[in-house]
């Protein structure tokens, strides 16, 4: 029915549009005469990070040491590239911390060494701990890693611009294939820790947003068993199909486990032979390391042959945040941070990310729309958002929270 | 086999009798992901041969007697030469790491190379088979574009989202111009006036006046029940009077038909899905598009502008050229 209504909806906008070829006078056109390099103006870029080694439940998922970084390292490497025809240079600087840290200091050391741009890959905590010495001190700050909606709502920050996609758009963009599928009827099984409980709300509001039914919800909660302990797996052989028992009929098992504690083992152990969607089976994603539309494979053999593996979505999500701040670089030939950031604010500024369209902020939040990837372990199985489900400014906007429900007030 | 070859002769003698006596051109098309060239015969439109070559096929292009095709085998790293006579790899070209697309200069000697991975231009001398130069230019530079006057080259960098203008004579870059989002293609005028650069994410061609070096309109598109996202400029041709223009517009599914004097957009020709590269045939009477999606090519009348037949050729078609004779 909801589908039949967008099909209709459909025919309407195509009836209705003008057809008409736009003749449209260049706008702010830059051309550089001369293809010799003015003096080098230095653009200073620095990463941030929360890190302490992080325990995975499959050895493929621990997180490869330079996470993140690794992508803003290549773009920085492509806009050095491009700063050689204008004369920029652009550098990046790395500062660790505990991820339970105080991170203004090594907030404040970076920026007194010229860093004007920091890309945070922190907790939404100590990320917000930062936002309003940012924006008293004109820093740029664009959250690789965090993707609480919270950062984007009740506790926005005019200076923070997010790379990241957000929990309600990673979970947004999968149950619209779900709905594609037909495959309406869900049971959420969900952690004990709190990213868990955020990302169980965000599937939550997806269901109620596109028509699925959670039929039925339980809690799995960490105990502290082993994780690739050889009796860990046999225990988890014999309780997961225990603790999916009992559970009315569904089409998916949807699974929100950002800690790593149970999620992994779900996907063929449960009471019914059901798929399994969510943290594990099939996840969503900023980025897909086997995405190869879009020019994907161009990206994916620079990043590979930088770092010796594949590219991963905080990578993705640090490449973009680099390249912005290139992009405003290069269109306004300056290394001026107020220009930079005007550029960046303005209507029409996109950035191209090998996500098959141009990438866009929404305004009034400085969240960066973007395709959510839907892939399993080995290959991407789909792209959000799913054809059909349409919005009045940009389809993009079909993913997360959008701008009437936004609780954000930008200072 | 007796019966399909029957069939196909029938079909021959059906075509040369309907239609006055069309020269018959053969179509290369390069096939991405089967690593296959399909060779499609202009006038009965059939694929009559499909010839094995390297990894990820894309740019192609054939020499100016039409004896030997060049071909991009990105993932080989190397330029193959396929003899048109025997459908034969007869020999290679070092290309550099991944190379993508290339222009041959108006003279017929020199070979100019995007190397996609490695930022570079590659130029070839196609006589001794020896590169002559290379060009640093911008991030993943794909579009390559020759003055009909072979006096410079311009190539497109997708992610620097520059046109660098460089002089055939020195093989240096004299001009930066910045375009919109991810460059795919440059198309010289045929009276060296004007070069014209497609953005794929920007969404626009950019005209760039050959003389200052300055972009002196933009062209966008509209398609009614399209979103502007979707339109994604790719390959662009410009017929030898230089009154028309032809840009493929990728996953808009259709290419669009320009007045090459007044930058109006006068038609939207639907062919298949995923639209990319283009070539005319060379009496300019049809237009070819591949359509990577579809896996099919679509011969356009060019003087009516009309879809007239596509034909099914390999798997995700890339580039296209036509036999000079």
């Amino acid at each position: 029915m909801l589908y039949a209504l967008i099909l209709v909806v459909s025919a309407l906008l195509w009836a209705t549009s003008l057809s008409s070829a736009v003749a449209q006078e260049p706008s702010n056109a830059l051309s550089d005469k001369t293809a010799k390099a003015e003096p080098v103006s230095e653009i200073k870029l620095g990463y941030l990070r929360a890190y302490a080694p992080q325990l995975a439940l499959s050895v493929l998922d621990v997180p490869p040491r330079d996470e993140g970084v690794a992508g803003a390292k290549v773009a920085v490497g492509d806009n050095n590239t491009t700063g050689t025809f204008l004369g920029q240079k652009f550098t990046l600087d790395v500062s660790e911390v505990r991820p339970d840290a105080d991170v203004v200091p090594a907030f404040n050391d970076m920026v007194s060494k010229g860093a004007l741009y920091i890309l945070a890959d922190l907790s939404a905590t100590q990320l917000l701990s930062i936002a309003d010495l940012a924006r008293d001190k004109g820093v740029l700050i664009l959250n690789v890693g965090a993707t609480d909606d919270r950062l984007r709502e009740e506790e926005c920050s005019a200076n923070t611009f997010h790379t990241a996609p957000t929990r309600t758009m990673l979970a947004d963009g999968l149950a619209q294939y779900l709905i594609w599928k037909q495959w309406r009827r869900w049971v959420l099984i969900y952690g004990s820790h709190e990213p868990d409980k955020l990302f169980a709300d965000a599937l939550r509001r997806a269901a109620t947003r596109f028509g699925g039914e959670i039929v039925a919800e339980k809690e799995f909660t960490d105990t502290g068993t082993a994780r690739r302990t050889d009796t860990g797996v046999v225990q988890i052989q014999r309780q997961m199909p225990v603790f999916t028992q009992g559970f009315p009929d569904h089409d998916v098992m949807l699974v929100a486990d950002e800690s790593e504690v149970f999620g992994t083992y779900v996907p063929f152990r449960t009471w019914m032979p059901r798929p399994v969607a969510g943290t594990a089976g099939l996840i969503p994603s900023a980025w897909h390391p086997a995405s190869e539309q879009w020019g994907g494979t161009q990206i994916q053999n620079r990043f590979a042959k930088a770092n010796g593996r594949r590219m991963l979505s905080k990578d993705m999500a640090a490449w973009t945040a680099a390249r912005i701040i290139g992009e405003a670089a290069t269109r306004t030939q300056s290394a001026d941070p107020e220009e930079l950031a005007d550029f960046i604010r303005a209507d029409d500024f996109s950035i191209a990310a090998f996500k098959g369209q141009k990438l866009t902020f929404r305004k009034w939040n400085w969240q960066l729309r973007q395709p959510i990837f839907l892939g399993d372990g080995r290959s991407v199985v789909s792209t959000s958002p799913q054809e059909g489900f349409l919005h009045q400014f940009s389809e993009l906007d079909t993913l997360g929270i959008d701008q009437p429900e936004t609780r954000c007030v930008l200072k | 086999m007796f019966r399909r070859l029957t069939f196909l002769s029938a079909g021959f003698v059906v075509a040369a009798g309907i239609c006055s006596p069309a020269f018959a051109y053969m179509v290369y098309v390069s096939n991405e992901k089967d690593n296959t060239v399909s060779v499609v015969d202009s006038t009965t439109k059939e694929v009559v041969r499909t010839i094995d070559v390297g990894q990820r096929p894309r740019g192609i292009t054939i020499s100016h007697d039409g004896k030997f095709i060049y071909l991009c085998a990105s993932d080989d790293d190397t330029i193959e030469i396929i003899d048109t006579a025997t459908y034969e790899i007869v020999g290679s070209l070092p290309s550099g790491p991944d190379p993508e697309l290339f222009v041959l200069s108006p003279d017929g000697k020199t070979l100019y190379v995007a190397n996609e991975d490695d930022n570079l231009v590659t130029v070839i001398d196609l006589e001794s088979r020896h590169v002559r130069a290379e060009v640093p230019v911008g991030v993943e530079p794909e579009g390559m574009g020759i003055s009909p006057d072979g006096k410079s080259m311009v190539n497109t960098s997708e992610t620097t989202n520059m046109a660098h203008f460089i002089d055939t004579e020195t093989n240096e870059i004299t001009h930066n111009v910045l375009v919109d989002a991810r460059p795919r293609f440059a198309e010289f005028k045929p009276d060296n006036s004007e070069v014209w650069v497609s953005a794929e994410i920007g969404g626009t061609v950019s005209v760039i006046d050959n003389a200052s070096r300055e972009i002196k309109h933009k062209i966008t598109f509209e398609i009614p029940g399209l979103r502007s996202e979707s339109i994604q400029p790719v390959g662009v041709r410009i017929t030898a009077d230089g009154t028309k223009a032809y840009v493929a517009l990728g996953p808009a599914n259709r290419v669009a038909v320009v007045n090459a004097k007044t930058y109006e957009v006068e038609k939207y020709v639907l062919v298949g899905q995923r639209v990319w590269q283009l070539a005319f045939t060379p009496d300019q009477k049809s237009i070819i598009s591949t359509n990577g999606v579809s896996n099919d090519i679509t011969f356009i009348d060019v003087a009516t502008d009309e879809p007239i037949q596509s034909v099914t050729v390999g798997a995700l078609p890339w580039g296209v050229v036509v036999s000079p004779n």
